[in-house]
């Protein structure tokens, strides 16, 4: 039952995100973006990784996304509005594409029918469990990633404050 | 999983989902009687013995009202907005214990949905998506109002939650769990969070009022702005939901606060209680007690809401940012400090 | 900076004026909370003082003694009624909310009618009226008083305007 759940899952999750960039407008595609991050926080709760689907849950869709869907509301995005594309750029596309193509069906030589991952504890996604794992064998890679969001944060800060002799 | 377990949540489903509406409908009906209260009124006292049937004519009402769908508008999400406010303030009850377990035929029976790992961050996680409702009904209404609105929900949204997620780390401090059922069973008798935590609870109190966008945080629908903010465009039913999605909301942020800080179906001598009336009785009684709590609560918001102005929107972002931010890292600091200190001891 | 110059010129004759100094907030104030409480203790008090409402169908509150609602056309001690059709209220009405076409008394109608002139028809659009009471001033017979209740809703705007059926006050009976 839970491969069959998985299947469906994962099935979801790859129509949603390929809802995303099919889409026309933005908005949809931002909500499409939505149910797939949803989708990703059932694989991680079928995983019994209930912090990580919750934290998924709060952090992308509650809060990143949302100032998504907060910065294009505020674009009034009507057709003839919509920048004109150049041949130069079209080209460009079309270059990439194909390289992203070459580059998948290359990699499709490499691949094999892996083993499902089984967890060796299962209980790793707990809260306390995981806490102990980060905040002892992870330490520093830990306060590290911390550091670097304060330095964003400043960062952030810093470009939105005015220059005093600008006021 | 036995078909007695299944049977056993679905009926406590059932029933926690129909308390919450009928405590939402009432709510209304509360709201429009408090406010009267407290301007020397007496409010709707027509429908029924003092008003009792009001919500069951404002509910006829709102279902025989023209449905008007603007002509302009995105029609899937006009009509997702409104449905999405209410689900998911309807998905929040399901982590909340509403009594300790009782003794029904043999069985013991716990009075609560689900007890998850990580309960609180569940809530916080449900609380933060009741903003799309809100976002995509002002979005898809076509409307400058609607979407004013629905921009300044995103961001008094967002901007509260990080406070609200730093006061609820004190508590975490505190308890050294995320279940709710835990947490609850810790504050047995009157070990009660809000003595070890006024502060936070102060913050979260405060935060609670700006998530569901009740006076003096109701700037998403603030009339004298934004003619009817979010909802502008909205009539019948759809209306319905989403002003019946903060009466919910209103109902589980008390349960929320009733069960962190103050205890849930704990009281002082609840022991004694217990031993008198049995393993099913008892329990009830705490049940009971819960309730009184939360309706003080929701009593409380009512309360602010006739008393204290709205926020201008500079006002709200300042409070938000530079006074509760602040105030709640030195509130985790100090409960850090607080708990080494006990500790050693 | 008009302001300034402008109190400068300008001294009170009284010395009832307050001048209001606006201290620096201190710590209590700027926490707001305080206040906050106090003005909940007032709206919380509020809950137990008398209910204002009057529970309007049942209970009517009085008018006021110089209350001016919907006309009435007076009679006399013998029932007569009193206008004579002489147009002065149509003329002070400043809203031209009275019309009236004037008619001769019939030898038999002595018992209606006081004076040899009368009005067969008079009418106020009472959507026109502004409830001034100019009519009543300008009347020579004391026969128009603002004296009725509140003019009554309706759907139509013909129907507010009243004819003599619903001005003149009923027969008096001894």
């Amino acid at each position: 039952m839970n491969i069959s759940l998985f299947y469906l899952v994962a099935f979801l999750s790859i129509f949603f995100s390929l809802l995303v960039i099919f889409s026309k407008n933005p908005v949809h595609s931002i909500l499409y973006l939505i149910i797939t991050f949803f989708t990703f926080t059932i694989h991680y709760i079928l995983l019994n990784a209930q912090f990580l689907a919750i934290v998924n849950f709060i952090v992308y869709m509650g809060a990143i996304l949302v100032l998504f869907l907060f910065v294009l509301m505020l674009l009034n995005l009507n057709k003839d509005s919509e920048p004109l594309k150049s041949n130069l750029l079209k080209i460009i596309g079309v270059i990439g594409g194909m390289c992203l193509l070459v580059t998948l069906v290359g990699s499709t030589k490499a691949l094999h029918l892996s083993n499902p991952v089984v967890l060796q504890t299962q209980n790793l996604g707990l809260v306390k469990n995981l806490g102990k794992v980060l905040f002892s064998e992870f330490l520093l890679p830990f306060e590290v990633s911390s550091i670097l969001l304060l330095s964003a944060m400043v960062g952030a800060v810093l470009l939105a404050k005015r220059e005093p002799n600008n006021v | 999983m036995e078909l007695a377990l299944i049977i056993e949540k679905f009926i406590l489903i059932t029933v926690v989902f129909a308390l919450s509406l009928v405590v939402a409908m009432y709510s209304t009906l509360a709201e429009r009687k408090i406010a009267a209260f407290l301007q020397d009124r007496v409010g709707p006292n027509r429908a029924g013995p003092g008003g009792m049937f009001q919500p069951l004519a404002d509910g006829a009402k709102m279902f025989f009202k023209e449905e008007i769908i603007p002509e302009q508008a995105s029609k899937f999400l006009f009509i997702a907005g409104p449905s999405l406010a209410i689900l998911t303030a309807c998905t929040g009850s399901a982590v909340i214990p509403w009594g300790d377990a009782i003794a029904v035929a043999g069985r013991i029976v716990d009075l609560q949905v689900t007890d998850i790992n990580v309960g609180i961050l569940y809530i916080f996680g449900v609380v933060s998506l009741g903003v799309y409702g809100v976002m995509i009904g002002g979005w898809a209404s076509n409307n400058k109002f609607s979407l004013m609105g629905a921009i300044r929900a995103a961001s008094q949204n967002i901007s509260y939650e990080i406070p609200m997620g730093l006061s609820i780390i004190a508590l975490l401090l505190v308890t050294n769990t995320l279940s709710l059922k835990e947490i609850t069973a810790q504050q047995h008798g009157w070990h009660w969070n809000v003595l070890y935590q006024p502060l936070g609870f102060l913050l979260f109190m405060i935060c609670s009022f700006a998530e569901t966008n009740r006076t003096p945080f109701d700037l998403p629908e603030c009339e004298t702005e934004l003619v009817g903010g979010y909802h502008t465009e909205y009539s019948s039913m759809k209306l319905g939901f989403y002003l019946f999605a903060e009466y919910i909301n209103m109902f589980i942020s008390s349960a929320v606060m009733a069960t962190l800080y103050f205890g849930g179906y704990n009281y002082p001598g609840m022991d004694w209680v217990n031993n008198l009336l049995g393993p099913l009785w008892g329990p009830l009684i705490g049940v009971a007690v819960l309730f009184l709590k939360i309706f003080v609560f929701i009593f409380f918001f009512m309360w602010v809401r006739w008393t204290v102005p709205r926020f201008r929107y500079d006002q709200l972002m300042n409070l938000g940012w530079k006074v509760l931010i602040p105030l709640a890292i030195a509130n985790i600091v100090i409960t850090g400090i607080w708990i080494t200190i006990s500790d050693k001891l | 900076m008009m302001v300034v110059e402008r109190k400068n010129r300008m001294k009170s004759l009284t010395n009832k004026k307050k001048v209001l100094e606006q201290k620096p907030m201190n710590f209590w104030e700027r926490l707001y909370l305080p206040a906050i409480f106090q003005g909940m203790a007032i709206t919380f008090m509020h809950m137990f003082k008398k209910k204002e409402t009057i529970f309007y169908p049942e209970v009517k509150r009085e008018f006021s003694e110089n209350w001016r609602g919907m006309h009435s056309l007076k009679r006399d001690e013998q029932g007569r009624e009193r206008c004579t059709a002489c147009g002065l209220c149509a003329l002070a009405c400043p809203a031209e909310a009275i019309t009236m076409i004037a008619a001769e008394r019939k030898k038999e109608e002595e018992h209606l009618y006081r004076e040899e002139k009368y009005a067969s028809v008079y009418e106020i659009n009472m959507l026109r009226c502004i409830f001034c009471g100019l009519c009543e001033e300008a009347c020579p017979k004391e026969a128009i008083y603002l004296d009725g209740n509140i003019v009554e809703s309706d759907y139509l705007r013909q129907d507010f305007i009243y004819g003599k059926n619903k001005l003149v006050e009923a027969p008096f009976k001894a």
